[in-house]
């Protein structure tokens, strides 16, 4: 068991936890990610790393609550426990030998996006950070990313915070203007990444994605996280659970991994919906 | 008294009743017809059926208590060579192993050793009241990695020489391909949960959530002290075809499909973990694996049709699998192979939830031609046949390639061109005090092999830690 030391709400949806895990605390690093089981009967979900505290011993996640397993998740305490919890799983965001990078981040996809830009900045790297919301009442995090950027440029979709427009609008515009990257990294909704790559692609410039799919054990058994990357004209099959969870942008078939992402679509609908009612009952 | 021909028959649960359950599909032999079973064994003196186990039980000598009634010392003489003989007495493949070099066998059929331990494992787990006692430590601490048959069998070796070992799992749940592979109609997991239990008795401890090679790296456990490491991780990532649609949704690997409703009890309304039921499956292979994933599907309510390249006379999977799936009413259709998945779309509307879902699958007829480098004759596809099957769900069941995540973090561990960890005849491995053994090292085999090498690697180990105090 595992026990949740700190819990705090980032806004009315995403919710921060700190989790005693002193092993994986001890290794931990930005672009990895761990597995929880909320309780016996609960599914295992990965969620990105979103720092952790090597001292106490402690590792944050930050989720979104989106269906039966992050309500149930949410509805423990500060002080309670979680079933299991296993990492750090997955490779490690590359960070050799980058001097300037951009930062793209989409919704909670900053949550995991703010650690990658935190080690950029420990070691000295230029940090440019565009970070993207719903609207103003979904931001999360602003506070650490100034902290550790050069630079950021705030947009919401619907003008209510920072700029208006989403985030592929002020990227385009530096390119544009003859800024340059040692590479862009974007974590966010599989759509917002789609358009990043699209629109890095004429500039020459390396991107790398963080990829989210839908994971059992994570740790290269079950094959469920598989990927189609483009390689030359050649399709390869790859696994993110041991090959990523970050891959080279350009390669990426977006398209098959947003679609094999709602394959559970209803089932996880229903899900949500039975545990919210549970709750209301209890 | 002549010679009862047949083996005594294993009763079982009525085909068209477990197709709907997970309860297990053979009850056991009940105690009269174990020791009537038993009296049919010669007890031959050159034991032939000892030559045929891997992990060489003393056979005759365990079927010469069940003949007298002494089912726990029957019991003893098995857990002389066997950590786990409820689990053997199950899923071995008794009729190329022990039973196909029985004397008996020449003229009838052999005896059913494989019933007869399982036989005396469940009389043990059911009425034996001793308490494993826990052996007089010697000092010396021993690593395990994995808690699958051969990490299982290789502590509960070590442990009862007096050795403090820790097995390291990287699920929520030991027992390894016993529990996140094989059903629980095949093998029910509180007997796996008992055999993990008796480890614990004997001072194992178990930590589960550690995945080494991430959590901690074998040259990190050799800094916490531990003096030797075994790995026995198991076999690795699925492979697939590489055709046209195996990434459509409904698409499994076994892997997948298996881990979700045996570890995760997917098949049990009250868990969180989903899993596509009912419809129409086809599961892609002709192992035991297939046979486990066909079966699976069934229960779970789908008409279920095996699609397999060869003919029935080269299909890998044990017999007994096949018939018990035929008698469920899984439909095989031999010499076909898939040569793409079909999926749904809607060129009208992109966003249609149907898109992107299996519809069916397109096979070609296969005929055989000459036998390949190991004898088994190659299938050759019969131009212009193919022809589609409609289905919901496929499952492909082709084996695996071995996980790479140890070999990535352990510096001068060598492995083959398959990446399996390469030992020598005592499992070790080209780094001192590291062994190996099971589908690690031999891609994907069977649980008794895999505790041979368990049991292989323990002799070894101890040999080396006690070589050192000499």
């Amino acid at each position: 068991m595992y026990k949740i030391v700190r819990k705090r709400e980032l806004n009315p949806t995403v919710t921060q936890m700190e989790i005693e895990a002193p092993m994986v605390a001890r290794k931990a690093l930005p672009g990895q990610f761990i597995i929880l089981r909320v309780s016996e009967e609960g599914e295992r979900i990965p969620l990105t790393v979103a720092g952790c505290n090597k001292e106490e011993g402690t590792v944050k996640i930050i989720f979104q609550i989106v269906g039966s397993t992050t309500e149930q998740l949410n509805h423990k305490k500060e002080g309670e426990y979680i079933q299991d919890f296993v990492g750090p799983l997955g490779r490690a965001t590359e960070t050799e030998g980058r001097k300037r990078v951009c930062i793209v981040g989409g919704g909670v996809g900053n949550a995991i996006a703010l650690p990658v830009a935190e080690e950029f900045h420990r070691l000295g790297a230029n940090v440019t950070s565009i970070i993207g919301f719903r609207d103003k009442n979904l931001v999360i995090l602003e506070d650490e990313f100034r902290a550790c950027s050069d630079r950021v440029i705030m947009m919401t979709d619907d003008g209510s915070y920072g700029r208006h427009g989403n985030v592929t609008v002020p990227l385009k515009e530096l390119l544009e203007a003859g800024e340059t990257f040692d590479e862009v990294i974007t974590i966010g909704p599989g759509i917002m990444m789609k358009f990043v790559v699209a629109t890095v692609k004429p500039f020459n410039i390396p991107v790398t994605v963080s990829m989210n799919p839908i994971m059992i054990d994570g740790t290269g058994m079950c094959g469920g996280c598989r990927l189609t990357l483009n390689q030359n004209g050649k399709k390869v099959t790859k696994f993110a659970c041991v090959d990523g969870p970050d891959f080279n942008g350009y390669e990426v078939d977006f398209d098959e991994a947003m679609s094999r992402g709602r394959m559970y679509f209803d089932f996880e609908r229903h899900a949500h919906e039975a545990t919210c009612n549970l709750y209301k009952k209890a | 008294m002549a010679i009862n021909p047949k083996k005594h028959e294993m009763p079982s649960q009525d085909p068209k009743v477990r197709a709907h359950n997970f309860n297990e599909v053979t009850l056991g032999y009940a105690m009269q017809v174990a020791v009537e079973e038993a009296q049919r064994c010669l007890n031959c003196k050159n034991s032939p059926c000892v030559s045929g186990c891997p992990v060489n039980i003393s056979i005759p000598e365990f079927i010469a208590r069940i003949k007298e009634s002494d089912f726990e010392g029957a019991y003893q003489v098995i857990s002389r060579s066997s950590s786990l003989p409820a689990v053997c007495g199950r899923v071995c493949p008794q009729e190329s192993q022990c039973e196909s070099k029985c004397t008996l066998g020449v003229k009838f059929e052999p005896v059913g050793i494989g019933r007869l331990e399982r036989f005396v494992a469940d009389w043990h787990n059911a009425n034996s009241k001793e308490q494993p006692v826990m052996p007089k430590q010697n000092g010396h601490k021993v690593a395990v990695v994995g808690s699958g048959p051969s990490g299982l069998t290789c502590a509960g070796d070590l442990a009862k020489k007096g050795y403090k070992v820790s097995v390291f799992e990287a699920l929520h749940t030991a027992g390894g391909v016993l529990v996140y592979g094989i059903p629980e109609f095949r093998l029910p997991k509180a007997i796996v949960a008992k055999e993990v239990e008796g480890l614990k008795a004997l001072g194992v401890d178990i930590e589960t959530n550690v995945v080494i090679g991430k959590t901690l790296t074998i040259d990190e456990l050799f800094e916490q002290g531990y003096e030797a490491v075994f790995v026995g991780s198991g076999a690795g990532l699925p492979k697939f075809m590489g055709i046209e649609g195996e990434a459509l949704k409904g698409v499994y690997s076994a892997n997948e499909f298996l881990t979700r409703s045996n570890l995760m009890k997917a098949y049990r309304d009250v868990v969180d973990t989903p899993i596509m039921k009912g419809g129409k499956v086809v599961v892609v292979g002709g192992g035991n694996v297939a046979m486990d994933a066909a079966r699976t599907a069934l229960r779970l309510g789908a008409e279920v049709t095996i699609v397999y390249r060869r003919s029935m006379a080269e299909l890998p999977a044990r017999r007994e699998e096949v018939e018990h799936a035929e008698e469920e009413g899984i439909v095989f259709r031999l010499l076909n192979n898939p040569t793409k998945i079909l999926g749904y779309n809607n060129p009208e509307n992109p966003r249609d939830p149907k898109n992107g879902f299996v519809t069916g699958i397109e096979c070609i007829r296969m005929e055989l031609g000459e036998p390949d480098a190991k004898g088994r004759r190659r299938p050759i596809e019969v131009p212009g046949s193919e022809f589609t099957l409609e289905c919901d769900t496929v499952i492909m069941a082709l084996g695996t390639s071995p996980n790479p995540l140890i070999k990535d973090t352990t510096k001068g561990l060598e492995v083959n061109d398959h990446g399996g960890i390469i030992v020598n005849e005592d499992a070790l491995t080209s780094r001192q005090g590291v062994y190996a053994g099971g589908d690690a090292v031999t891609g994907a085999a069977t649980v008794i092999l895999a505790m041979g090498a368990g049991k292989n690697a323990a002799r070894a180990i101890d040999e080396y830690l006690m070589g050192e105090e000499r």
